[in-house]
């Protein structure tokens, strides 16, 4: 079964030919079903390789398959090889298989869209992509899918290209995400002059055995880095993904909330013993210092959002600035274990909006939301239980990833666990903000009768069994998600030793005096959730909380009027200010990179003014210039 | 009567081409009409040619003259195609200069 | 002064040495004068006849290649023209630029209505050019071929007589041309002075006996002209004007054997003359190299991305091609012939870069539709819809220019990153790879609108777009190398490898 892994990439990739080559015959909705299927056959392969790497000893836990040798490099040679061990598998697992839920639920959202077969025809290609991304035995094979999933998701952000603002979105997501490739390009050449190979073995056995001099090694772990910063929407480089949300909502969860943006993730532990062993002991702080700044700062912005997409859009950023703050704080199996909750409940959460707005006729202010829930109640119950990890509410998935990331946080240092309770908060707060500005509260939909008569009038519905089925099955794993790791004992802690061939060395222990504080740390986080939750609740449905239950407001009074004034007041302006800041000066910078480039261009194109003589002038000038360089040569000597 | 005549060395010669070629050279910068900057690329071509000439002088080597035969050659061959396409633009757009032809650009 | 006439004696010629250059020649002037003889017989026989003989000449080169590797090389005509694998490799790299685009240009040519035969000698005769460029050892010899080359190529430039565009392309590339070539000459000249020779292994032992005067200021300003000349062959800039200009004016086909053939030979003859003639002074022009490469790398990409004209945005792309390749030439100047990677790498982006800009100009060529002038980026949206085909093959050349891995491109671009960070030219690496990656901004904007945009408004009134067999044909064999490659580089980058052993004149010789 372990040499079937090839199968994996291979059965998406045959769905994305034969739609290419007859999509047009297939249709809707043959097509969707097609690409669900190829995606889905590939997730059970992806388990009977899961199963057979189970039976093995953890020793053997890595299996090589060798398709041919792709680029002999003197004595070396680059394989296009697949590289089948605990760490590509689990990411395997969900991308297969949040990827078919996806797919399942497109069917739906996509109904009736002219373009319907070209959309499975990219979303198959891109799950080819991600598929050798977390595969590749080597660079090379990972900077294949790298591209791909880049280039995916540029096609897909822009998929509704008529819309002027998915076209520049899409060129946003290009121009950063290859700042990132960049990095991986150079990160790249150098391992090949450090250790003669782009495979990961060398590399990462070099790092462990200190063969690899500690500059270059800091050298290759900060070029990842920038290639993880830019894939994974990291400051500075996350601006593009909540512009991606422009692309369709299936694409947002599956690219922009549970895959693509995994890989700088995937990367950095695929990688982990050049940063946590080879590199200088200052680098990993770099990453989880980015990392915790991402988490804060995108947080903070999600605070003030209104459109229903862009809080999860920041979200993301945010929980993917907590997964670097654990990789540079060395807990790889938290980052993994807090990638794939993530993908469990982002995703969930992506497709409940979709599912959202699927049934609002394509509205996605959340102001004119409201009461949702009775109307959508599956929607809206699954919604809720995302909003319950996510919060990180025990027993849910999400609270088990994010206590053990804060857990390592206050190991490597207090400020960096600090940062991330006050995200925690803030991310409890304005998740709760969403749920109840879309379920509670009163129904705000209907004010445009007024406007435009019964014909602007919202029915809003349950969605088709398609983009349910998807959604239920997605909170089921977000509510029983936090199983594979439980910090209960060593047996309970299922992912660490699974992932143990692959992260051991890299992973840091922790002191001995955090391991016994670790309850009252999971303590408080709980609170910290519980008091977001509050606040929100406080300060979103005030009224209805009167109304009710005046004794319990009257004893949180003070903590309410707090809370009121605060986000009333300071708090909405500098929440606003942030993202006011996010609009115009980050993104203006990287729209200034783009500009510059186009001022250069502007420049050299005065010198290609048509004019035969002008050219003749300046390669003249050119010669003489020439000239002057070799006369001086001959003087100097 | 003596005038003093200094006898013309190597360098005399080559500072002559050099001059005629930086004749050629500012001319193609200088002048519109294409055939007269064709006529300099031609000045440019003799400047080497008599830098061929003056260097298998002093060398005392054949080579050098012979190959300004080949530039001689070199240079017919040119004048026939440039000659054809000068004419076949200027009967298109009679009175032409190489500032008007300039559709392509940026 | 009389040299006396008894004391010449011709060099002996080893004409099956020649056999590819030979094959060409012949056929090209058998080809032009049945052609004048017979106007009545179809046109495409010529095309047929063009394709035939480079495939000729590219078997005997291949034959020649194996003799090569049992015999070793050697030097012919009196040490004036070189006959070993960096031949060899270039003759069949430029064999194959000859037949695709006369592949190409057959259908190009019926349906814009213009002559025939005529264009075929040509290109046979710039071929012929092209070759003795790779082949020579010889300065006067590289300029003959470089001029038998250009003048085919001005005409070339020039031969859509209906089209403006084209007149001004050949006017300028024949003005241009011709200047920059003056300096050249006076380059060869000036060496001839300061060296005694224009030979290049004569060059190379010059200064053997007394080392300091390599600092001749008259061989280092004919060393300065040298490079001008060639520079501005091979576009690099600031000698790039030209090639925009004449890339998008010249009709399509040509275009593509410009940036193909053309730019192999010249290339070609850039190795030969810096890195077997001129390895003494590579501390001189190693860092003017270096200069040169980072500007055509940035002026290539960065240009490029304000182009609405696809042909135009080609060309650029095409400049900033060049910037690698002489990243190439740079990391050779580090260790001169002996170097591991930089020619090898080079020689093989020039093989790969032939294939994928013919094939790149091909489907523009299809795209174009008659009178060759819909080549700007809107007539390119929807064409995924029109000819999904087309829009797949395009997809492939475009990506594999972008240097996406499992193209040929990677490959190309891979041999010659490499090859400047094991000469630790970490700074030119570095700015290469940004360069790519503003460059792939040109490829994914013509890809968004083949495969995004929907098609112009009034599209469907236009002329429909037509893939005649031949250049279909020629597509195919594009894609099918750029994929091959790709997918399987072994036996091409094992190949390159041989292009170092140059051949050396015998003691005595």
């Amino acid at each position: 079964m372990l040499d079937l892994v090839w199968l994996i990439p291979a059965l998406p990739l045959a769905g994305f030919l034969i739609i290419l080559v007859l999509g047009r015959r297939l249709g809707e909705p043959r097509s969707g079903y097609l690409a669900t299927l190829m995606t889905g056959t590939a997730f059970v392969v992806t388990v009977g390789v899961f199963i057979d790497l189970l039976s093995k000893t953890t020793e053997e836990r890595a299996h090589i398959k060798t398709i041919f040798t792709w680029l002999p490099v003197g004595n070396l040679k680059v394989d296009l090889a697949f590289l089948a061990d605990p760490l590509s598998i689990t990411m395997a697992l969900f991308v297969t298989g949040i990827g078919s839920l996806i797919h399942l639920y497109s069917i739906g959202y996509m109904h009736g869209d002219p373009k319907f077969s070209k959309f499975f025809l990219y979303l198959n290609l891109f799950v080819f992509s991600m598929l050798m991304l977390v595969l590749g035995e080597n660079m090379l094979v990972t900077f294949l899918g790298w591209e791909g999933v880049g280039t995916c998701s540029y096609l897909l952000i822009s998929f509704w290209h008529t819309r002027e603002s998915a076209a520049t979105a899409g060129k946003k997501a290009f121009v950063t995400n290859r700042v990132g490739d960049w990095g991986f390009m150079v990160a790249m050449f150098f391992t090949f002059q450090a250790v003669g190979s782009l495979s990961y073995a060398p590399l990462n056995e070099a790092a462990r055995s200190g063969s690899i001099a500690q500059s270059t090694a800091t050298v290759i772990a900060l070029m990842l880095f920038v290639g993880a910063v830019g894939k994974s929407a990291q400051l500075p480089l996350y601006l593009w993904l909540p512009d991606a949300m422009e692309g369709p909502t299936p694409v947002s969860a599956l690219i922009h909330a549970a895959t693509m943006v995994t890989a700088g993730v995937y990367l950095m532990v695929r990688t982990s013993p050049v940063l946590a062993i080879a590199a200088w002991h200052w680098a990993p702080w770099i990453v989880a210092g980015i990392g915790a700044a991402t988490a804060l700062y995108a947080a903070t912005i999600a605070v003030a959002q209104n459109d229903i997409k862009k809080v999860l859009a920041y979200s993301t950023v945010s929980q993917l600035g907590y997964m670097f703050l654990a990789v540079g704080s060395g807990a790889y199996v938290a980052a993994i274990f807090h990638m794939i909750t993530h993908a469990f409940f982002k995703a969930l959460l992506f497709l409940g909006s979709g599912s959202v707005i699927h049934g609002m006729n394509g509205e996605q202010d959340m102001r004119k939301m409201g009461a949702l829930r009775k109307l959508m109640p599956i929607t809206g119950f699954t919604f809720i239980i995302g909003w319950l990890a996510i919060a990180g509410v025990p027993p849910f998935a999400g609270f088990w990833s994010k206590d053990e990331i804060l857990l390592f946080a206050w190991d490597k240092s207090p400020i960096l666990w600090g940062v991330g309770l006050v995200t925690a908060l803030l991310t409890a707060y304005y998740m709760t903000r969403q749920v109840i500005m879309v379920f509670y509260g009163k129904a705000r939909w209907d004010d445009h009768a007024a406007e435009h008569g019964a014909h602007g009038d919202t029915h809003p519905h349950e969605s088709p069994w398609t983009m349910v089925t998807p959604l239920v099955v997605l909170a089921g794993l977000s509510v029983v998600g936090g199983a594979i790791q439980l910090p209960f004992s060593a047996t309970t802690k299922r992912l660490e030793s699974w992932l143990e061939p692959v992260i051991a060395t890299s992973e840091r222990p922790l002191k001995s005096g955090s391991e016994d504080i670790k309850w009252v740390l999971a303590g408080i986080a709980v609170l910290i959730g519980v008091a977001g939750i509050a606040g929100a609740y406080v300060v979103y449905s005030k009224k209805k909380v009167k109304a009710i239950e005046p004794a319990v407001l009257a004893n949180a009074w003070y903590y309410d009027k707090t809370v009121s004034d605060f986000m009333g007041g300071p708090g909405r302006k500098s929440f606003e200010f942030i993202a006011w800041f996010d609009q115009r000066i980050i993104d203006g910078a990287v729209n200034g990179a783009g500009r510059m480039v186009q001022g250069a261009a502007g420049v050299v194109r005065k010198g290609q003014s048509g004019l035969v003589r002008t050219y003749a002038a300046l390669i003249g000038l050119g010669a003489v210039l020439l000239i002057a360089w070799f006369v001086f040569r001959g003087v100097a000597q | 009567m003596v005038i003093a005549i200094a006898t013309p060395t190597t360098t005399w010669y080559l500072l002559l081409a050099a001059m005629l070629f930086s004749t050629g050279v500012v001319g193609v910068l200088v002048r519109r009409n294409p055939l007269v900057m064709f006529m300099c690329i031609e000045l440019m071509l003799n400047a080497v040619n008599l830098t061929f000439v003056a260097m298998a002088n002093k060398l005392g080597d054949i080579g050098g003259q012979t190959t300004v035969f080949f530039v001689m050659v070199v240079a017919a061959a040119e004048v026939v195609v440039g000659l054809g396409i000068i004419v076949s633009i200027l009967r298109r757009r009679p009175g032409a200069t190489a500032d008007d032809i300039a559709e392509l650009k940026g | 002064m009389i040299v006396a006439a008894g004391t010449f004696t011709a060099p002996s010629i080893d004409w099956f040495a020649l056999a590819p250059l030979l094959v060409l020649l012949v056929g090209g002037l058998v080809l032009l004068v049945t052609a004048s003889f017979t106007p009545q017989w179809p046109k495409h026989l010529y095309a047929y006849a063009t394709v035939a003989l480079g495939l000729a000449a590219m078997v005997v080169a291949f034959v020649q290649w194996h003799a090569i590797t049992r015999d070793g090389p050697k030097l012919l005509v009196g040490n004036a023209v070189s006959y070993d694998h960096f031949s060899m490799f270039g003759i069949i790299t430029i064999c194959i630029g000859l037949s695709l685009s006369a592949m190409v240009t057959d259908d190009f040519l019926r349906r814009e209505g213009m002559e025939g035969p005529e264009i075929y000698g040509l290109y046979l005769m710039a071929a012929v050019g092209g070759i003795v460029m790779v082949m020579s050892n010889d300065l006067i010899v590289l300029f003959l071929g470089l001029e038998t080359l250009s003048i085919s190529l001005y005409v070339l430039a020039a031969s859509n007589r209906r089209r403006a565009e084209s007149q001004e392309a050949g006017i300028k590339y024949f003005v241009l041309g011709g200047f920059s070539s003056a300096f050249f000459l006076y380059g060869i000249a000036l060496i001839y002075g300061g060296t005694g020779s224009t030979n290049f292994n004569r060059i190379l032992t010059a200064f053997d006996s007394v080392p300091l005067q390599r600092k001749d200021s008259l061989v280092l300003v004919g060393v300065a002209l040298l490079l001008v000349g060639l520079g501005f062959k091979v576009s690099a800039a600031p000698f790039h004007f030209w090639a925009p200009d004449v890339y998008q004016g010249s009709p399509t086909p040509v275009t593509a054997f410009m940036a193909s053939v053309g730019k192999a030979a010249a290339f070609a003859a850039l190795f030969r003359v810096f890195v077997v003639a001129l390895p003494n002074w590579k501390d001189d022009w190693r860092p003017v190299v270096w200069v040169l490469a980072i500007l055509t790398l940035l002026v290539g990409s960065i240009s490029a991305v304000v182009q609405t004209n696809v042909k135009r945005m080609l060309a650029y792309s095409s400049i900033s091609h060049a910037g690698f390749i002489l990243i190439g030439l740079e990391a050779a100047g580090h260790s001169g012939a002996s170097t591991r990677s930089g020619m090898p790498s080079s020689m093989m982006y020039l093989m790969i870069y032939s294939v994928l800009v013919i094939g790149t100009f091909a489907v523009v060529a299809v795209v174009g539709r008659t009178g060759d002038g819909a080549t700007d980026l809107g007539s390119f949206r929807g064409l995924s819809r029109q000819k999904p085909w087309l829009a797949t093959a395009l997809t492939v050349f475009l990506l594999a220019q972008a240097g996406v891995p499992l193209t040929s491109g990677f490959i190309a671009k891979f041999g010659v990153i490499e090859a400047a960070v094991d000469e630790h030219s970490y700074a030119l690496a570095t700015i290469a790879m940004v360069s790519a990656v503003i460059g792939a901004f040109l490829y994914l904007r013509i890809l968004i609108s083949v495969w995004l945009a929907d098609a112009e408004v009034g599209d469907e009134k236009r002329e429909a777009m037509h893939i005649p067999i031949s250049t279909g044909a020629a597509i195919l064999l594009c894609v099918g190398f750029t994929i091959y490659v790709g997918v399987n580089p072994e036996w091409l980058i094992q190949a390159s490898d041989r292009v170092v052993l140059v051949a050396v004149p015998v003691v005595g010789g």
